[in-house]
């Protein structure tokens, strides 16, 4: 009876909400995946020493539409000061990622997190989620959702993290 | 015995509401054939038309309209 009754109790703490995603400065959580286009290892900390933008986003995402060519543009103007985006996609087919990314095509590397593991690593908690990562692997700024307004603030503070040195 | 399988039964059915989908898993939420008004233009029309022919029974709401009668 007992162990019913807390079984009961642990089901329904569940539904709380967790509180390990990652804010702002927290070292960025190391992780590992395949390229969703030719499944090719690529890890996070391959790109220590520039500043990064991690972006999860999925095809099924309404603003990733605004948010994946401004990162392609982004990613154009600051790659030579030493900056990367690292894109996360999040659809549970890969199939509908590469779709997206053929009508979006974007240059920098985007994983396949098909089961949602790198995505619950980071406690990803809207869509499109948005981490920038400074030289050091120090997350510096967590961005939820995107907008046209959110793209003049973010490539302040883009340009901001890119002028520091290590 | 029979409040053991209750509350085991109970127990089993919040289980079910424990984990909302996380942010990452709602594709199949967000397909346009699960949306509440899938074209919210063409419900508002149809709303339209109906609240003009059946004004007298209080259009698209439940609350009736001024004459009394119950439809």
């Amino acid at each position: 009876m007992r162990a019913c009754a807390g079984l009961f109790v642990l089901m329904t703490l569940g539904a709380a909400p967790d509180l390990s995603a990652v804010e702002r400065g927290q070292p960025a959580p190391a992780f590992e995946g395949a390229l969703l286009s030719d499944g090719a290892p690529a890890r996070l900390a391959d790109l220590r020493g520039k500043v990064v933008y991690l972006d999860f986003w999925a095809s099924w995402c309404g603003p990733c539409r605004q948010s994946l060519p401004w990162m392609e543009k982004v990613r154009g103007e600051f790659a030579p000061a030493g900056f990367e985006v690292f894109a996360v996609n999040v659809d549970e087919d890969p199939a509908d990622g590469l779709r997206f990314l053929r009508r979006y095509p974007v240059s920098f590397p985007v994983l396949g997190d098909a089961r949602g593991a790198i995505a619950a690593l980071y406690d990803v908690q809207d869509m499109p989620s948005s981490y920038l990562i400074d030289r050091r692997g120090a997350v510096r700024h967590v961005h939820r959702g995107f907008n046209r307004d959110d793209a003049a603030r973010l490539r302040a503070r883009i340009a901001q993290l890119v002028a520091e040195q290590p | 015995m029979i409040a053991r399988v209750l509350l085991l039964l109970a127990a089993l059915l919040a289980a079910g509401c424990g984990a909302a989908p996380k942010a990452w898993e709602r594709g199949a939420l967000a397909a346009p054939e699960m949306a509440f008004e899938p074209d919210p233009l063409l419900s508002g029309y149809r709303d339209h038309v109906h609240l003009s022919k059946e004004q007298a029974s209080g259009g698209g709401s439940a609350g009736g309209g001024g004459c009394g009668c119950a439809n």
